[in-house]
């Protein structure tokens, strides 16, 4: 029992690295800042979601859990807050994203 | 008062959970605390509908689950953008009208769309969205989506 427990914890743990090892390259390979930002948000979700799912099974029913469940829930409510605002002042400052259909500035409305 | 009593509850639940002592001292001392914080905000008149949202009741634990089953299938997708030795990015802005009418709800919709990867909401406002997508499809699917009905749906409205 406790070996397919470990098993499975180890399974997220790895799946919690692999996440964040491609939000690092995609960090790299991405063409400008916007685009940049959805690849952070990979390692945000996915790679820190799996990380805690991992070690919630390392730590079996206690207090430790319910802590990880609640990092969990600040990262859910913080990572998207950041990230907006991150956005929201880049766009403000005048960044101009690179965009697929035709070039240049958002209308204005 | 109703909600300034039940944010003594949460909030003293909460403490019992971070310390996980259970003598008697302390749990009273925790109590205390619970009940000084809810004092202070009191006096800074900030216990309201947006402090403690508890007229929403568990309708939020319904929307979650969903919302984490998108973040994997959008996560999974930007990675393999990520991994595709094309990098097939086709970076689109798109602007909308959300139809929530509460803070609450604005609020919400505009962070789920942060939180799925391959989508950042970049303007928010009462009537309109301006919502970055990681490709066109991504950015097309935040309008009238069903995110949006789900979360119409939590903040109270048919």
């Amino acid at each position: 029992m406790s070996l397919a427990i470990d098993l499975a914890s180890w399974a997220l743990l790895v799946a919690g690295g692999f996440f964040c090892i491609v939000g690092g390259i995609g960090l790299i390979r991405m063409p400008d800042f916007y685009t940049r930002m959805h690849a952070a948000s990979v390692t945000d979700t996915l790679g820190a979601g799996f990380m805690l799912a991992g070690m919630m099974l390392q730590a079996g029913l206690t207090l430790v859990t319910v802590k990880l469940a609640l990092i969990g829930v600040l990262l859910f409510f913080t990572s998207p807050t950041a990230t907006h605002a991150l956005a929201r002042a880049a766009m403000t400052r005048g960044v101009q994203p690179l965009l697929a259909d035709g070039e240049g500035a958002p209308s204005k409305r | 008062m109703l909600r300034a009593a039940n944010s003594v509850v949460v909030l003293f639940a909460f403490w019992l959970l971070l310390s996980g002592y259970f003598t008697a001292f302390l749990v009273t001392a925790g109590f205390a605390c619970a009940v000084a914080v809810v004092a202070f905000a009191w006096r800074m008149e900030v216990i309201d509908h947006e402090g403690h949202p508890m007229h929403l009741g568990l309708r939020p634990f319904a929307y979650v689950p969903w919302l984490l089953k998108e973040i994997l299938k959008s996560g999974w997708q930007v990675t393999r953008i990520i991994l595709d030795p094309k990098l097939p990015v086709s970076p689109t802005l798109v602007r909308f009208r959300p139809s929530q009418r509460t803070d609450v709800g604005l609020v919400t919709h505009a962070n789920s769309i942060t939180l799925t990867p391959g989508t950042i909401s970049v303007e928010v406002g009462r009537d309109s969205f301006l919502v970055h997508g990681l490709t066109r499809e991504s950015a097309a699917g935040v309008v009238a989506s069903e995110m949006d009905r789900r979360v119409c749906r939590f903040e109270g409205q048919r």
